[in-house]
């Protein structure tokens, strides 16, 4: 923290991630053949910008891989090279590569492998690498500018005089832009300089450049930092916005830049005849200038000579540091342009945050119960008070929780990635379709979320779809689909991955989990139960354990931690069609949907999601099984009976269950539990405090909760409580 | 020992005292937060006998050790009398129910003697130092020891 430029550091590469973010989108774009001119643009600004911070922390690597990258983008930029399917396949791969090298540069570790092959076959493509000379130019972009006078200014004489003489040509049917360009107080302290911006303009097509003066202040009130000239450049020429905004790729935040199309009849208002603005050089002159100055849209604009450029060198000189006002019109443009502002803040404070809300709501609670207990009248000013108190926390609540919700986009983007390694290393064709990717989920769950992820997503490569002939055999495409998709649903978000394979071969799954001894031999399965095999643990139905998926810990696993994140897993399957897995998970963490009940005197929290049904014991529905333990026959199964009580220490068991309330929930391996509780108090929403951190893992229990008394209840984790548990029901005795 | 780093930092030290089962303790007051009425702690399963359970602080989940079952003792009765001490030591958080506060006792720690090594009291491994005020013996507790968490114990 107290080094500035660990900071600095820090942030290019939070930067490096979004422009990462938005380098994946724009190869998408190109990738279903969709992009235009600034697609490519784009995917180059990016890896410029890249390359461009690396070079101030002389991150080498990444400096020279960026480079190479942009070097291949730059020729196909300009149209010298051909997008290619090969070629798009490749820009993934380099832009993989990147995030790489973006990595190892932040945390260090080895290089990527690989790096060379990819940029020769990039290279390749392009014809050769391209000689040296390009980079020192390219690399000085970075170089912060000194401030000196740029009075170099005869070279530019003939090009004024064409310019001028263009425009006294008048009306042509060459589409004319309008540019208008009001540089911000940042623009000369970031380096730029408008003069350069002019300059690219002009080589854009012919030119008439027309300087508003009307924000100059007086010379004694000249500040040296704030442009106060803006211009107007009238462009003809075969040129499109893209280009046009290309120029303005390094200041578009440091200036406001309007570009707007002119019809070609009013294309040209006669603009010559006025007399041009004195040279500017001589400061005198340009302070005594008139006031109201020629405007941009109602008087015809005087055609200035770019002798008018330097106004700004020359205004460095002098003192007098006074800000100038900005015209209300180019603020009110600059604030249209920064609609979907953002602000980046620690994720540390965040979470203060919510656990600051998290009390509240307790503390509400814990009010509400006072005030309900001292017997206040329902339409007291109290009671009115404290409901609108009420919703105004709940409201709090749910804003707080959104601003931890993040879009499932950067995880999707890394999905998109496994896709093409997986698919390159079992040599299928595979492509992946994202929906809903700005579904947004608690951070949390997406950190969680990437490595059951990543495993589903290899499994559909590797299992779910056919080999390419296969799919032509069966009159598919050859291209495999996978289906990424997120939504939200009834307080949820559902996370669908979804192949367009073979659908799940039962037969074959039956016959394996026969072989391994998962099931019985005659086992009568429903296929459901069948494709649900797929997630015991120890199984897998690869016929050929491959370097991907096969090891036999895939599903499982997955389904453990959809489990552990407070979510399901359910799989759909269809012959020939297809196979979908879909997870449902909850939208937050933080706080959880549960089943407040009594147990032996203590109050617990039993989580939701993993509440099946309750049922009330009957006499017949007992059984008992060994001399401990006892079972309940329920909907034509037998299913364990638990007590709470007894297994988590608060009483012996107890002689009769009969007439008690049961919760029957499940387990990971789709086995069920019946838990005995004395009663079932409340359906409620509870925050999650965690008690690692304060106490240390207690089997079977996953945190505790504030109740509104102000008590502390713990949160059950069944399936954790059944694994440890006795399931003793009965005294031997 | 942990007194023994103490001392080098200053010449007196202030301790909390507390009554448990007609014995005086005293922690350090520099790790005591604060001191709470007695409220019900909810039973934490599987947890060892001087583990009372836990409670809300402000928010926050705090465990409670019961020192006087800590220390080979009967159990507190837990009443309207007997306070918590809310003592950190690191990151830990923990609260101490006692009988009762005594006082609180500034005195140098040159007055601080290390304890005799009585093998057959469970309580004396929890005991740092002795001291004798106003011709009581008050045992100086070591946090480190007494806290619930294996962690603590580590570091």
């Amino acid at each position: 923290m107290s080094d500035p430029m660990a900071e600095i550091r820090a942030s290019f590469f939070v930067e490096c991630e979004e422009l990462l973010e938005s380098l994946q989108d724009a190869l998408n774009i190109i990738d279903e053949g969709a992009h235009d001119n600034e697609t490519i643009n784009i995917v180059f600004r990016a890896v410029h910008s890249i390359k461009g911070g690396a070079g101030a922390f002389g991150l080498t690597a990444l400096v020279n891989f960026a480079h190479r990258y942009e070097t291949v983008m730059d020729e196909v930029r300009s149209g010298k090279m051909e997008v290619t399917n090969e070629a798009t396949k490749l820009f993934f791969q380099a832009a993989d590569l990147l995030q790489d090298h973006v990595r190892t540069a932040r945390d260090g570790g080895e290089e990527p492998a690989g790096s060379e092959e990819v940029l020769s076959a990039l290279e390749a493509l392009m014809g050769g690498p391209k000689p040296a000379e390009e980079e020192a130019e390219e690399v000085a972009d970075f170089v912060p500018m000194g401030l000196s006078l740029d009075l170099d200014l005869g070279g530019d004489g003939p090009d004024a005089g064409d310019a001028a003489t263009a425009a006294e040509g008048a009306i042509d049917e060459e589409p004319a832009w309008r540019i208008r360009l009001q540089p911000h107080p940042g623009l000369y302290a970031s380096g730029n300089e408008a003069f350069h911006i002019l300059r690219a303009l002009q080589g854009l097509g012919e030119t008439e450049v027309d300087c508003d003066t009307s924000a100059l202040p007086a010379l004694a009130d000249l500040d040296p930092e704030t442009p106060a000239l803006a211009w107007t450049v009238t462009l003809r020429g075969d040129v499109d916005e893209a280009q046009i905004r290309e120029v303005f790729d390094f200041v578009e935040d440091v200036c406001t830049i309007e570009i707007e199309r002119l019809q070609a009849a009013g294309a040209a208002p006669a603009l010559p005849g006025l007399p041009g603005i004195p040279d500017l050089p001589d400061l005198p002159d340009l302070a005594s200038l008139p006031a109201a100055g020629p405007d941009e849209d109602a008087a015809p604009a005087a055609a200035l000579p770019p002798q008018a450029e330097p106004a700004r060198p020359t205004a460095e000189t002098a003192p007098a540091p006074t800000p100038t006002p900005q015209p209300p019109a180019a603020a009110k443009a600059a604030g249209g342009e920064t609609a979907s502002a953002t602000v980046r803040v620690d994720l540390d404070r965040i979470d203060r945050l919510v656990n600051l809300v998290g009390e509240l709501v307790i503390n509400q609670a814990m009010l509400a119960q006072s005030v309900a207990e001292a017997g206040l009248p329902p339409n007291s000013s109290v009671m009115t008070g404290l409901e609108a108190f009420m919703m105004l926390t709940r409201d709090i609540q749910d804003s707080v929780m959104m601003i931890r919700a993040q879009p499932v986009k950067p995880l999707f983007q890394r999905m998109a990635r496994i896709v093409r390694e997986a698919s390159a290393a079992v040599d299928k064709e595979v492509r992946l379709k994202t929906e809903g990717e700005a579904t947004e989920v608690d951070k949390t769950v997406i950190e969680r979320l990437a490595d059951p992820l990543t495993h589903m997503i290899r499994n559909a490569v590797d299992h779910g779809l056919e080999t390419s002939e296969k799919r032509v055999a069966a009159g598919k495409p050859a291209e495999g689909v996978i289906t990424l998709s997120a939504q939200h649903r009834s307080g949820r978000v559902v996370i669908e991955v979804k192949d367009d394979g073979g659908g799940i071969n039962r037969a074959k799954v039956l016959e394996k989990a026969v072989a391994k001894g998962l099931v019985p031999e005659d086992a009568q399965l429903s296929d459901t139960e069948i494709d649900n095999l797929l997630f015991l643990p120890g199984f897998s139905t690869a016929a050929e354990v491959s370097n991907l998926s096969g090891r036999g810990v895939g599903m499982d696993v997955v389904k453990s931690a959809i489990t552990a994140l407070g979510g399901r897993i359910t799989i759909t399957s269809e012959a020939g069609v297809g196979t979908t897995f879909s997870i449902s998970l909850p939208l937050t963490l933080a706080v959880l949907d549960g089943m407040v009940v009594h147990v032996a005197g203590e109050t617990l929290v039993v989580p939701l999601s993993a509440i099946v049904e309750t049922a009330t014991l009957m006499e017949e529905g007992i059984r008992s099984l060994g001399p401990n333990t006892n079972v309940i026959h329920i909907r034509g199964g037998f299913v364990p009976l638990y007590d709470l009580g007894a297994e988590l220490g608060y009483r012996e068991p107890k002689q009769s269950y009969v007439g008690d309330i049961v919760l029957l929930t499940t387990q990971e391996d789709g086995g069920r539990a019946a838990l005995v509780v004395d009663a079932i108090n409340e359906q409620r929403q509870v925050v999650i405090k965690g008690l690692q951190q304060s106490y240390g893992h207690i089997p079977g229990v996953a945190a505790a909760t504030i109740l509104g008394d102000g008590q502390i209840a713990l949160i059950l984790d069944p399936p954790d409580l059944v694994r440890s548990a006795s399931g003793r029901t009965r005294n031997a005795a | 020992m942990t007194n023994e780093d103490k001392s080098h930092s200053s010449a007196e030290v202030e301790l909390l005292s507390f009554r448990l089962a007609e014995q005086e303790y005293s922690v350090d007051i520099m790790s005591v937060r604060e001191i709470r009425g007695w409220t019900r702690a909810t039973p934490l399963p599987h947890a060892p006998p001087h583990v009372r359970g836990v409670i809300n602080l402000r928010g926050t989940v705090l465990p409670v050790v019961d020192l006087s079952t800590r220390l080979g003792m009967p159990p507190v009765e837990g009443d309207a009398r007997n306070v918590i001490i809310v003592v950190q030591v690191g990151s830990q958080s923990a609260g101490l129910l006692v009988d009762a506060v005594s006082d609180i006792l500034a005195l140098p720690r040159t007055e601080l003697q290390p304890p005799p090594d009585l093998a057959a009291d469970e309580a004396h491994s929890f005991v740092n130092a002795l001291t004798i005020v106003d011709g009581r013996m008050i045992r100086v507790l070591d946090l480190t020891a007494v806290l619930p968490s294996e962690r603590i114990e580590a570091a």
